[in-house]
């Protein structure tokens, strides 16, 4: 089943390249920022990030990959436990601007999840968070410092990013939810 | 798509990980499982668990390897879950390993020491069950003398049981911590470690040296090493062998690619090995007749370098604890560089947060007991 399209692959480059000069502009420069994509399509982006900063600044930015599972506030709700993807930050936390990269922001706990579980790895100086799509439909007071495209939604409709690193091919779509009309609300666990 | 956390049995189906209904498990029937999802209740022998399953475990351990390598080791996976570690024997190592494990991911732990319980004023095991679940256990960790004991709790208890070791019967934590060290040794293949692995011990020679009759930590690795494809070899004085090699020549379950060989050669046996384990050899077997004397098992079954000289110049040894050093294990073997029993009590901790985290997810339904 295929959804609307939101976004095709060139304005998804075209968005990681200006959230990519934000970053440097609201840093003031590359010092002590590092990118930390949330598994599993943040990671992606995160990398792709770094590759628009390293091509306008001439700077590498250190790339971690953190996967929230552990700290879902859904765990004793879901049918079986996720499967855990991994996470890596191969730097020092402590007092560096951290930049969570995620694909689409929507209840907002999967970043409360992730910022739970960086601070058990140091203390940032700053957190900010980059996100390709924003949804909509906050659950907890979070917002986005850096958004590719702001999508309004309904809780009906699925929001599903595809990106080529995982899914062969770059675009954003929003289609209703197979099975909206059966059941509905839907308290999101992590999203 | 908008949730973007992969859900075993859920996946990244369309919609799929998004339709979860409000505050309830899905009924089973509406959806089988897909690859991936664990389904066990309970964990009480290693013999219910498919290489997919097995699979899932080791790569689970991967990520409590690295949360164990962080600043603070500590996850809050299982808050607000007890979990209840109730030992009927003597241990040190095992149990403080399953409690550091539980308390890694946040758990709520009990410890229950039988020599102090009412079990010495005559509680039965089901009662001390009944109880320790109306006490609020989620998860029951149980070690008991007798073979079979987690199965009559299991049966009893509503939450899920994992075995801690009973009597000869299967210790499935310890076969899966050794399967998981083997695996973290030969990981410079990438092909070990990749997800979805093949059975990565094919075409690896690993030998069980000592008393495999008695021995739980035995049975449940010949049930995980075969499952891995390892050519297992036992090994050990013909007395405590016995019965095994009807059960070689049957294959493990009856399944034909599940071999092991059983031999009282240990020479044969180490010759080109890639793994060796030596097994505890308890002082009491001597007044059942089956050693002459522990100076005689050390110079004929001992693990001595020199020995170890006609296996793989790679091989490494493992031992289950608690060793008898100077009997089925020379000291310089032992601290020596071929040694990765410290890896093993490490591993230890990562595989039971593993199988606690799993367990604490899966269903509760009797149909998917054992």
């Amino acid at each position: 089943m295929t959804g609307r399209r939101i976004m095709t692959a060139d304005e998804i480059r075209r968005a990681v390249v200006r959230i990519s000069h934000e970053l440097v502009e609201k840093q003031a420069g590359t010092a002590g920022l590092a990118l930390v994509g949330i598994q599993r399509r943040g990671v992606p982006l995160a990398r792709r990030l770094a590759d628009a900063v390293d091509e306008h600044e001439g700077v590498r930015l250190p790339v971690g990959a953190l996967d929230i599972t552990f700290y879902r506030d859904d765990l004793s709700l879901v049918a079986a436990q996720p499967v855990v993807k991994g996470t890596e930050l191969p730097f020092d936390l402590n007092g560096a601007t951290i930049v969570l990269v995620d694909d689409v922001l929507y209840t907002g706990r999967t970043i409360r999840a992730a910022m739970d579980a960086l601070v058990d790895f140091g203390r940032p100086q700053a957190i900010r968070l980059a996100v390709l799509v924003d949804r909509g439909h906050r659950e907890l007071p979070i917002r986005a410092d850096h958004v590719g495209k702001n999508v309004p939604t309904s809780r009906e409709e699925v929001v599903r990013v595809h990106l080529t690193e995982i899914d062969g091919e770059d675009d954003v779509e929003i289609e209703r939810r197979v099975d909206a009309a059966v059941v509905e609300p839907i308290p999101e666990g992590i999203v | 798509m908008s949730l973007d956390v992969e859900r075993p049995g859920v996946g990244d189906a369309p919609a799929a990980g998004d339709s979860t209904p409000a505050g309830g498990r899905p009924p089973a029937v509406d959806r089988p499982p897909a690859a991936g999802a664990w389904l066990h209740r309970h964990l009480l022998d290693v013999d219910a668990l498919s290489w997919p399953d097995i699979d899932l475990v080791l790569r689970t351990t991967d990520a409590m390897r690295e949360v164990l390598a962080r600043p603070i080791a500590k996850v809050p996976a299982l808050r607000g879950t007890n979990v209840t570690i109730l030992f009927y024997e003597a241990s040190t190592r095992t149990r403080v390993s399953f409690e550091v494990a539980a308390r890694n991911l946040s758990a709520d732990v009990s410890n229950i020491a039988v020599a102090s319980s009412s079990v010495t004023k005559g509680e039965s095991l089901v009662d001390t069950v009944k109880t320790v679940e109306a006490l609020g256990a989620r998860i029951l960790v149980i070690r008991h003398a007798v073979s079979g004991a987690p199965y009559l709790a299991a049966s009893v208890f509503t939450g899920h049981v994992l075995n801690g070791g009973d009597g000869w019967h299967a210790h499935p934590t310890q076969a899966l911590l050794d399967l998981y060290t083997m695996r973290s040794r030969l990981a410079g293949d990438v092909a070990v470690t990749a997800p979805g692995a093949g059975r990565f011990l094919s075409g690896r020679k690993v030998v069980i040296v000592g008393d495999v009759l008695h021995s739980r930590v035995a049975r449940s690795n010949i049930w995980t090493l075969t499952a891995a494809g390892a050519d297992l070899w036992l090994c050990g004085p013909a007395t405590l062998l016995r019965g095994f090699e009807a059960w070689a020549r049957a294959g493990a379950g009856g399944v034909a690619d599940r071999r092991f060989t059983v031999t009282s050669d240990l020479a044969a046996a180490l010759r080109d090995a890639d793994a060796v384990m030596a097994l505890r050899i308890q002082q009491e077997r001597m007044a059942g007749g089956m050693l002459p004397s522990l100076r005689e098992y050390a110079a004929r079954y001992g693990l001595t370098a020199e020995r170890l000289g006609a296996a793989k110049p790679a091989a490494f040894v493992l031992h289950p604890g608690p060793m008898n050093e100077g009997v089925e294990i020379a000291p310089d073997v032992a601290s020596g560089p071929r040694s990765v029993i410290t890896d093993q009590v490490t591993n230890g901790v990562a595989v039971r947060m593993a199988l606690l985290y799993l367990l604490a997810g899966s269903a509760g339904g009797e149909a998917l007991g054992g």
